[in-house]
């Protein structure tokens, strides 16, 4: 194979138990989001967008729907002769096999994946988050400042800081401190989990790394701390737009509904920067003469006969007259009998929400109310109690 | 298993729907939303476990090679077999007529190795399982099956039409083309079903007689010299012949049952896929009866309509009764009724543009009003 400047890895093997329901089957990166995307969909369109066409995908939880979903690439035009996207699951070797340990080991046992192409860098990326990043943008400033690692960083609120892993850096943007998840934030940039390390440095370490009994594998409680205290040079690259990681139930609906959100950066529909997707073959939605939607999402094959508001709706999805879908998502093949109530609630694949049903929050104004998720292929009917206290129906 | 391989047609005539057939032939033409005509021909065929289909083109046919690439969205990239393009062989070939443009490409024909050829226009919109006509055509021992829909008498869809007439044992004993007065109301849809070796035979013969016309030179004339039998499609029958027609069906989509029939029945409608976001509803958005493709990004009132890939409606905007095509933009306080925008139009502030239902106002392709 030819040699390639940079090779993209993504980590696509946790299980994402934050998520609860929503990953019982099926691996996080591979949850369906924003009407007709599963998250990796993101990730992957970058790769694409950014001139990224030798991407690993390390998987490991679930990983079926994810493989499946991925296939040789073809939705992402990443189905390449040369390069392209590879799915890469741990295996046995000589002296047999393992789990992935953590985000460092995951990548120790593919260096021969990098050695594949002679790769000079290596761009480390998550599976699991939202946004719209040019990382050819970011290598070239790793070049520019002649780094040994460079890590994309984030404005975050203040009083969310204590969140993440904070950088504090010098004026020309070099990393001299690492806080993880720090009480007294000394700033708000906080790190992506996207990283650019050069291949001959990043070997050197995870070698290291590997033989070290006390290191749990992470790139960020481990591999970088490391970095700094040997005095490797460590930029920080200011990523300014949308993103968010959807870690959690209440992230993942709170990133739906950002999408809602006029004001949102993140511009599903920009032609230069499109995200693309394994595209359902469905006909166009329709919407009813007795239907009312307002600030929704709508996606193709779906039928809409009641009351849509605040919602994201996927294809195949059918909300039937007299129904009411309020700040809520319904996922692929959902189905709303006529007279239902959905507030403030996550109804996944393939659900049954029946005739008359009330599922989610019964006060719509109290933003604090927690958020029902109704799994997948469940059905939902009367006598059943559907409210947040009951949460993870099904 | 007898295997069939499809030939689909496009020397089709446009004469009578120019207005949006100027840049493309009849079978790019855009309908439901985000289909092209050809779409469903060619979803049908693959449906009916046909995997290699040749494509006769006439003229005007890049917007359609655009569409169709490599095939891969029909599933018919392959290696062996697929889709094969096969343009005229001469560019003066076009109007000598269908048949020489089959002569032309007799080689195909002959290397290919299906035992059937199904013959199909793309100006005709159905889900339909060619399955079942085959089935009938082995039954009836045929030497050709013709297929046909029974459509409601005063029906102004005759126009242009093909009708049959058919004796009880489903042979055909009548056959006229483009009559002024219809006698029957079983109408051809243009899809014959016949052995690859005899469609063959039948094209040699008919050249050799100086023949110049597809449908007249093989079949018409040769009427009662083969058994040629009619199979019934029962389901939804789209005839684009017209502009009226055109607009008549493509809105004939917002009944749930046609919707669901032309898009479910005997297997699901492919066609180019654009990578367009969910459409977006605003806080503005009073959209009722209407189809709308992915991609748009809507805050004004739509009602009765069809709306292609990536149309803007902007505030205060009102569209009724009509079709918007991709990438169109509706600016605020515009008024569009029984109205066909063509790919691309952008009607600015305040328009007003009311057509008639029997003869919607279309607007050409990238015009700015």
């Amino acid at each position: 194979m030819k040699s390639k400047e940079c090779v993209a890895m993504i980590l696509a093997g946790g299980q994402g138990s934050r998520l609860g329901s929503l990953t019982k089957k099926i691996a996080k990166p591979a949850v369906p989001f924003g009407g007709k995307y599963r998250i990796i969909d993101f990730t992957l369109s970058n790769c694409h967008n950014s001139g990224m066409d030798m991407v690993g995908v390390l998987t490991q939880y679930q990983p079926l729907a994810l493989h499946n979903y991925i296939g040789i690439g073809s939705a992402w035009d990443l189905d390449r002769k040369n390069g392209g996207v590879y799915v890469l699951p741990p295996c046995l070797r000589e002296r047999g096999g393992e789990w992935y340990k953590g985000t460092a080991d995951a990548i120790y046992q593919n260096l021969n994946f990098i050695d594949l192409v002679q790769a000079e860098y290596v761009l480390v990326l998550s599976g699991d988050h939202i946004y719209k990043m040019n990382y050819g943008r970011m290598l070239d400033y790793h070049k520019k400042m002649r780094a040994d690692a460079t890590i994309a960083v984030i404005e975050v609120p203040w009083e969310e800081a204590p969140r993440f892993g904070i950088m504090n850096t010098t004026e020309d943007g070099r990393i001299n401190e690492f806080d993880e998840k720090p009480k007294h934030p000394k700033n708000n940039l906080a790190s992506m989990g996207v990283y650019i390390f050069n291949t001959s440095l990043l070997k050197k370490f995870l070698k290291a790394d590997a033989i070290d009994s006390k290191s749990s594998h992470d790139f960020g409680k481990n591999v970088i701390p490391k970095m700094l205290k040997e005095n490797c040079g460590l930029y920080a690259y200011q990523f300014f737009g949308y993103w968010k990681d959807v870690g959690t139930v209440d992230s993942f609906w709170e990133a739906n509904m950002d999408l809602l959100n006029h004001d949102c950066q993140l511009d599903l529909y920009d032609p230069a920067w499109r995200i693309y997707s394994v595209n359902a073959t469905r006909p166009p939605h329709y919407i009813a003469p007795t239907a009312k939607v307002k600030r929704a999402l709508i996606s193709e094959g779906s039928q809409i006969f009641g009351e849509v508001d605040h919602s994201v709706i996927f294809p195949g999805v059918i909300v039937g007259e007299g129904a009411q879908v309020v700040d809520s998502v319904l996922m692929p093949y959902a189905a709303i009998a006529p007279g239902a109530v959905i507030h403030k609630a996550i109804v996944c694949r393939k659900a049954v929400i029946k005739e008359g049903c009330f599922v989610g929050a019964e006060n719509l104004s109290d933003r604090a109310s927690e958020i029902t998720v109704i799994t997948e292929n469940s059905v939902v009917s009367k006598d059943q109690k559907n409210t947040a206290t009951s949460k993870q129906v099904g | 298993m007898n295997s069939v391989m499809g030939l689909i047609n496009l020397s089709e005539d446009e004469s009578f729907i120019t207005e949006v057939t100027q840049g493309r032939p009849l079978a790019a033409l855009p309908f439901g939303g985000r289909y092209r005509l050809i779409d469903f021909t060619l979803s049908n065929m693959v449906n009916s476990d046909i995997a290699n289909v040749g494509i006769l083109l006439h003229d005007k046919f890049r917007a359609l090679m655009d569409h169709l690439r490599s095939g891969k969205e029909w599933d018919l990239a392959r290696k062996q077999d697929g889709l094969f393009i096969l343009p005229p062989v001469q560019a003066e070939q076009a109007v000598l007529g269908d048949l020489q443009n089959i002569y032309q490409n007799r080689d195909y024909l002959l290397r290919s190795r299906d035992q059937y050829v199904l013959v199909s226009g793309s100006s005709s919109i159905c889900n339909i399982d060619y399955r079942k006509a085959l089935a009938f055509h082995v039954q009836t021992g045929a030497d050709v099956t013709l297929i046909y829909n029974q459509m409601a008498v005063g029906d102004d869809d005759f126009i242009h039409c093909t009708t049959v007439a058919i004796d009880d044992s489903d042979r055909i004993v009548d056959m006229e083309v483009n009559a002024a007065k219809v006698k029957t109301n079983k109408v051809s849809m243009g899809m014959y079903l016949l052995d690859r070796e005899l469609l063959i035979d039948l094209v040699d013969q008919a050249v050799a007689r100086g023949e110049t016309d597809f449908v007249k030179g093989i079949f018409l004339r040769n009427l009662n010299k083969i058994k040629i039998c009619g199979f019934c499609h029962y389901g939804y029958l789209g005839r684009i012949h017209s502009i009226a027609s055109y607009y008549r069906h493509n809105m004939a989509l917002l009944r749930p049952e046609v919707w669901q029939e032309l898009f479910f029945e005997n297997g699901l409608i492919y066609t180019k896929v654009k990578d367009e976001a969910p459409t977006s509803y605003g806080v503005f958005s009073d959209v009722r009866g209407t189809l709308v493709a992915n991609g748009c990004l809507l805050d004004g009132t739509v009602s009765d309509s069809v709306l292609f890939r990536g149309v803007k409606i902007h505030h205060q905007a009102c569209v009724r009764d009509s079709l918007i095509m991709q990438n169109c933009e509706i600016s605020e306080g515009a008024v569009l009724e029984h109205v066909i925008c063509d790919k691309g139009v952008k009607i600015t502030k305040g328009k007003r543009l009311i057509g008639e239902k029997c003869y919607p106002l279309v607007i050409k392709k990238g015009t700015v009003i």
